[in-house]
């Protein structure tokens, strides 16, 4: 019964040729979906949770303002602000506030929001006397950076 | 003259290419999300300001202390709780509020004092705005004619909150930061359960939804429909002005 011969069947190779593209195509969604990093964090933040999150569409509008204990140990464990790049004084922040305004168009400088991104574990004090800063300065429209979670019952 | 082939480039390495550069990507960058809860600052006193009294029952007193407990309306609740203290001062007397589960609420604390919600009546309205038209104020104007829209909207009259009436919060210097955040996201979170019970029942739709497809849409009838809903639960959550915790505080 030479019909039934078994006839030795070839696996043909599969074309890898389209794998740089599927590639490609997640190294352009990540950059999209990322926003990069435009500095440097100098202070450790663990953002608290909140349920009631709103989200900023209009990214050039923001201003970040972190507050917590710095990165480097050197500096100290009690919490300390970082405006732009470098540790900054209550103080200083009326004078920043101006600044970034003016980085703005005219016609938005009003619409400027501060992002606050507090460690979760920081005491009042220092946000208070933050805040009442930015009262000063006329920014008033504040964001408390927070991960979202669900609402209790 | 021989043609000559162009030999094949072989494309297998691209792949391990593009690894790279996407292993780089995702090292050198972190999902940096802007969200938070939002919220709007006082506008600087003026140093003549005079204090305002305000009736008794018109203010929910939040207060959080160094070792984060909670002092509401002088007495210690649960951060749990504070959502449903606050609605219920919200709510306070709840006929004319346009809740159909919410016929009544029962002043179950005899010390607890609520503000008194006002009558918003049509009739009146409609004489309250040809006078302000003849005495050319417009601003006020327009603001009866988004009460007459709203009593539209509803179908019925409806009560107020007394302009005194809010939600004040007062924080330690040495409260966490964690719980000032969970206190402010209770005190949203009641207002805006508040309004989406009232626009479930008024406009069978959420009212985040309302605002967001607000957002998209920029449709008019549906600012009309947030209006409404804000006139009857507004968001009134005020910071006291920071003081020395020494002075009287507990």
């Amino acid at each position: 019964m030479g019909k039934f011969k078994k006839k030795k069947r070839e696996m043909g190779t599969i074309s890898t040729a389209s794998l740089p593209d599927i590639v490609f195509m997640l190294l352009f969604f990540f950059m999209v979906a990322t926003v990069l990093r435009t500095e440097e964090e100098m202070v450790r933040v663990i953002r608290p949770e909140a349920s009631e999150i709103y989200k900023i569409e209009k990214k050039h509008l923001i201003r970040y303002i972190n507050i917590g204990p710095p990165q480097d140990t050197r500096y100290g464990t009690e919490p300390v602000i970082q405006l732009n790049d470098q540790f900054a004084d209550v103080v200083q922040i009326r004078k920043w506030v101006k600044n970034e305004r003016l980085t703005l168009a005219e016609a938005e400088q009003t619409k400027m929001w501060v992002s606050m991104k507090v460690d979760q574990d920081t005491k009042m004090g220092v946000v208070t006397d933050v805040k009442q800063e930015l009262r000063k300065a006329s920014a008033l429209k504040v964001l408390y950076s927070a991960n979202s979670r669900e609402r209790t019952n | 003259m021989a043609r000559r082939e162009v030999p094949e480039i072989n494309a297998g390495s691209m792949a391990d290419i593009a690894f790279l550069l996407l292993i780089f990507w995702l090292v050198t960058t972190t999902i940096d999300s802007d969200e938070g809860v939002k919220r709007q600052l006082p506008p600087p006193l003026p140093p003549d300001m005079e204090e305002q009294e305000v009736k008794d029952g018109d203010v929910y007193n939040v207060r959080t202390n160094f070792r984060d407990e909670l002092l509401v309306e002088k007495e210690m609740l649960s951060i749990h709780d504070l959502k449903d203290g606050a609605k219920d001062f919200l709510i306070a007397t709840g006929t004319g509020l346009l809740h159909p589960e919410r016929p009544n609420v029962e002043l179950e604390d005899e010390n607890m004092k609520y503000p008194e919600r006002q009558w918003v009546k049509k009739t009146e309205l409609i004489v309250l705005e040809q006078s302000f038209l003849a005495s050319g104020q417009d601003k006020r104007a327009q603001k009866v004619r988004d009460k007459l829209k709203a009593i539209e909207l509803f179908g019925s009259d409806y009560r107020e909150l007394p302009g005194s009436a809010l939600i004040s919060l007062q924080t330690d210097r040495h409260t966490s930061y964690n719980l000032y955040l969970q206190v402010q996201n209770e005190l949203e979170a009641a207002v805006n359960e508040l309004r989406d019970e009232l626009s479930f029942a008024k406009f069978n739709e959420s009212y985040a939804s309302l605002e967001e497809r607000y957002g998209r849409t920029k449709e008019e009838s549906l600012l009309e429909k947030i209006k409404a809903i804000r006139l009857v639960y507004p968001q009134r959550i005020s910071e006291a002005e920071p003081r020395d915790a020494s002075q009287g505080y507990y």
